[in-house]
């Protein structure tokens, strides 16, 4: 894996991205063989430069340890980060993640898989709680360690992703061999930033993922913002930042799904004075205190989390979705054809309205 | 008789071509998702079943495309002659630059239908849309006229900011004009008779293609949305 020395706004290639998700609202194990189908009939929404997965459920048997997914440049970049590691975590297994030579997926990293917990001594002398230390320690790896990069680190969840059409990363990562309660799933078109296997979605950082079909025009400000609480991007595409924001949100400021999607879609201030008083003031507090993390230009994105997704559309609807349902399973993705292609009597076939969260969550108790 | 093409296993170029390569009226069966069926088509039918995927018709120029599912994003894109039929929903930009030729939408249609539809001499595309539509309805729209009634669907007839920078055609919605919030540059009112009477040959078309009752369709106030200005620019930057 090479890191291109490009950053955002230092190349522009002219260009759409595709995204697709699956869930079971009964927790029911649903194989990744389901989402990868799924982008085929949208792919020429893609370039080629870059596919990925996540999948949730897909580790019960590590179910109570983070998994690391990490990619390595170097043997050397791996010898100094798992140094890093075993001086602070468990790690109950590590392994290279299954892979499959594909004639598309070329110039891979070590792609690398950590099941860990962090040692209870570190924790304590640090005062943090596991997940802010994990998150850290993905921040601390993706800025520190050149030839490293952290791409997926919650629990009972993995993100998979490559350089390729995603129906081709699916096939090279034997996304078959899975199965998960949820999926979610994107096909690159990179617009303003390099390819390159580190950029390909999804962002993760716990069981928090991002897919995103879009650009985000307040990139800048939404980044000079979320740095400002500890978040590095480094990363090199604007998607990064959603997850930071999603993070930052819900994790530390404790907002609800749908109150985060009032922030980062705030609804304009003509459509706020429009609603019941109570309704009007709470968008009014959201838009005013937040007004750094709402996310302007074109896009829609499917975020996933530890028993469900939501999907959001930009507040101008700059882009599709559609959401599709049959029996206790919901589909989302760009195109109504993506959904027929896994469940050609999907039923309830709607498109959201821009900035109107979807929100999907499986039965307390079946995930 | 028309022309069966398997669609499963082919790409968009692919269909294409065959498409093409066939004279008279072709059906596509099992349709997934392929672009630009029927772009920059002279004349011949096509009929699709499954889920067409985006541009459907983009550049028609006449014939006619007929599609039994819904239909994706930017149906008729710069349409210019020609008749497409929806027998059920379309996502975004339906008619987007559309210059001539008519649409006929059964169901609902999504944000921004008739995005900047224009008009010339006798150049004037219609679309008719059975249910609702989203967002940006006829949003910088330069002519043509836009039809939507309703009959399926729930909530209001169309989303926010409808007609926003329209300056040219007209929308008709089967509705009061209270219902909805239009732009200062938009006059909204009660359609009269004669406004009805003159898109009459489309209302009966649309009842013809998917079978409703005219007059059940007719027995309803309408709003008439027109320009108040040929120039709504006027003064935006400078004095033209």
């Amino acid at each position: 894996m090479i890191r291109p020395e490009l950053f955002e706004g230092q190349v522009r290639i002219p260009s759409g991205c595709a995204i697709s998700a699956v869930i079971s609202r009964e927790g029911r194990l649903i194989s990744g063989q389901t989402i990868v189908d799924s982008m085929r009939p949208m792919h020429e929404r893609s370039n080629g430069l870059g596919g990925g997965f996540a999948g949730y459920g897909i580790y019960p048997e590590y179910k109570d340890f983070f998994a690391l997914h990490i990619f390595y440049d170097t043997d050397e970049a791996r010898a100094a980060v798992e140094s890093h590691l075993r001086a602070v975590l468990e790690i109950v297994r590590a392994e290279n993640i299954p892979t499959r030579k594909h004639p598309a997926i070329t110039a891979e990293p070590f792609i690398w898989r950590y099941f860990v917990a962090p040692l209870r001594s570190v924790l304590h002398s640090r005062q943090q709680d596991e997940e802010e230390f994990i998150a850290q320690l993905a921040m601390r790896v993706n800025t520190s360690y050149p030839g490293a990069y952290v791409f997926s680190s919650g629990k009972n969840m993995g993100v998979f992703k490559a350089v390729g059409y995603p129906e081709d990363v699916g096939v090279f990562y034997r996304l078959e061999e899975y199965s998960g309660y949820c999926w979610t799933a994107h096909g690159r078109y990179p617009t303003n930033t390099p390819g390159w296997w580190g950029g390909a979605h999804p962002f993760a950082l716990l069981d928090r993922t991002i897919v995103h079909n879009g650009e985000i025009s307040s990139y800048d400000c939404n980044r000079r913002t979320i740095e400002m609480y500890g978040y590095k991007c480094t990363l090199q595409t604007d998607t990064e930042v959603i997850t930071y924001i999603a993070d930052f949100l819900q994790r530390k400021q404790g907002l609800t799904l749908e109150e985060m999607a009032s922030v980062i879609a705030a609804p304009f201030w003509s459509t706020i004075e429009r609603q019941p008083k109570g309704k009007s003031r709470e968008l009014a507090y959201l838009r005013t205190v937040y007004s750094s993390l709402l996310i302007t230009g074109p896009f829609s994105i499917i975020l996933g989390f530890r028993g469900g997704l939501m999907a959001l559309n930009d507040r101008l609807k700059l882009r599709s979705m559609v959401v599709g349902e049959k029996d206790d399973k919901v589909y989302i993705a760009s195109e109504e054809a993506a959904i027929r292609a896994v469940e050609p009597s999907a039923e309830n076939i709607w498109a959201p309205a821009g900035g109107q969260p979807v929100v999907v969550r499986v039965r307390e108790g079946a995930y | 008789m028309a022309y069966k093409i398997m669609a499963q296993g082919l790409d968009a170029a692919g269909l294409g071509r065959q498409i093409q390569a066939h004279p008279g009226p072709v059906e596509v069966v099992g349709c997934l998702g392929q672009r630009f069926i029927g772009a920059g088509m002279q004349k011949k039918k096509i009929r699709v079943t499954g889920i067409p995927g985006n541009a459907l018709g983009a550049y028609l120029n006449g014939g006619e495309i007929e599609v039994c599912a819904n239909a994706q994003d930017a149906v008729g894109d710069t349409m210019n002659a020609g008749t497409i039929v929806i027998h059920g929903d379309v996502g975004d930009t339906v008619g987007y630059a559309m210059r001539g030729g008519e649409i006929y939408v059964e169901g609902s249609a999504g944000y921004r239908a008739g995005v900047h539809m224009k008009e010339y001499q006798d150049k004037v595309p219609v679309m008719v849309i059975g249910g609702r539509a989203g967002s940006f309805l006829g949003e910088y729209q330069a002519g043509g006229v836009i039809l939507v009634l309703g009959l399926t669907g729930s909530g209001p007839i169309a989303g926010n900011f409808p007609c926003t920078g329209m300056h040219g055609g007209k929308v008709l919605l089967r509705c009061r004009p209270e219902e909805l919030l239009f732009p200062g540059q938009v006059t909204a009112l009660p359609a009269s008779p004669q406004d009805l009477d003159a898109v009459r040959p489309y209302l009966e078309e649309f009842c013809r293609r998917f079978g409703k009752d005219l007059s059940a369709v007719l027995n309803a106030p309408f709003t008439l949305a027109v320009p108040d200005s040929r120039n709504p620019y006027r003064q935006m930057y400078v004095a033209n």
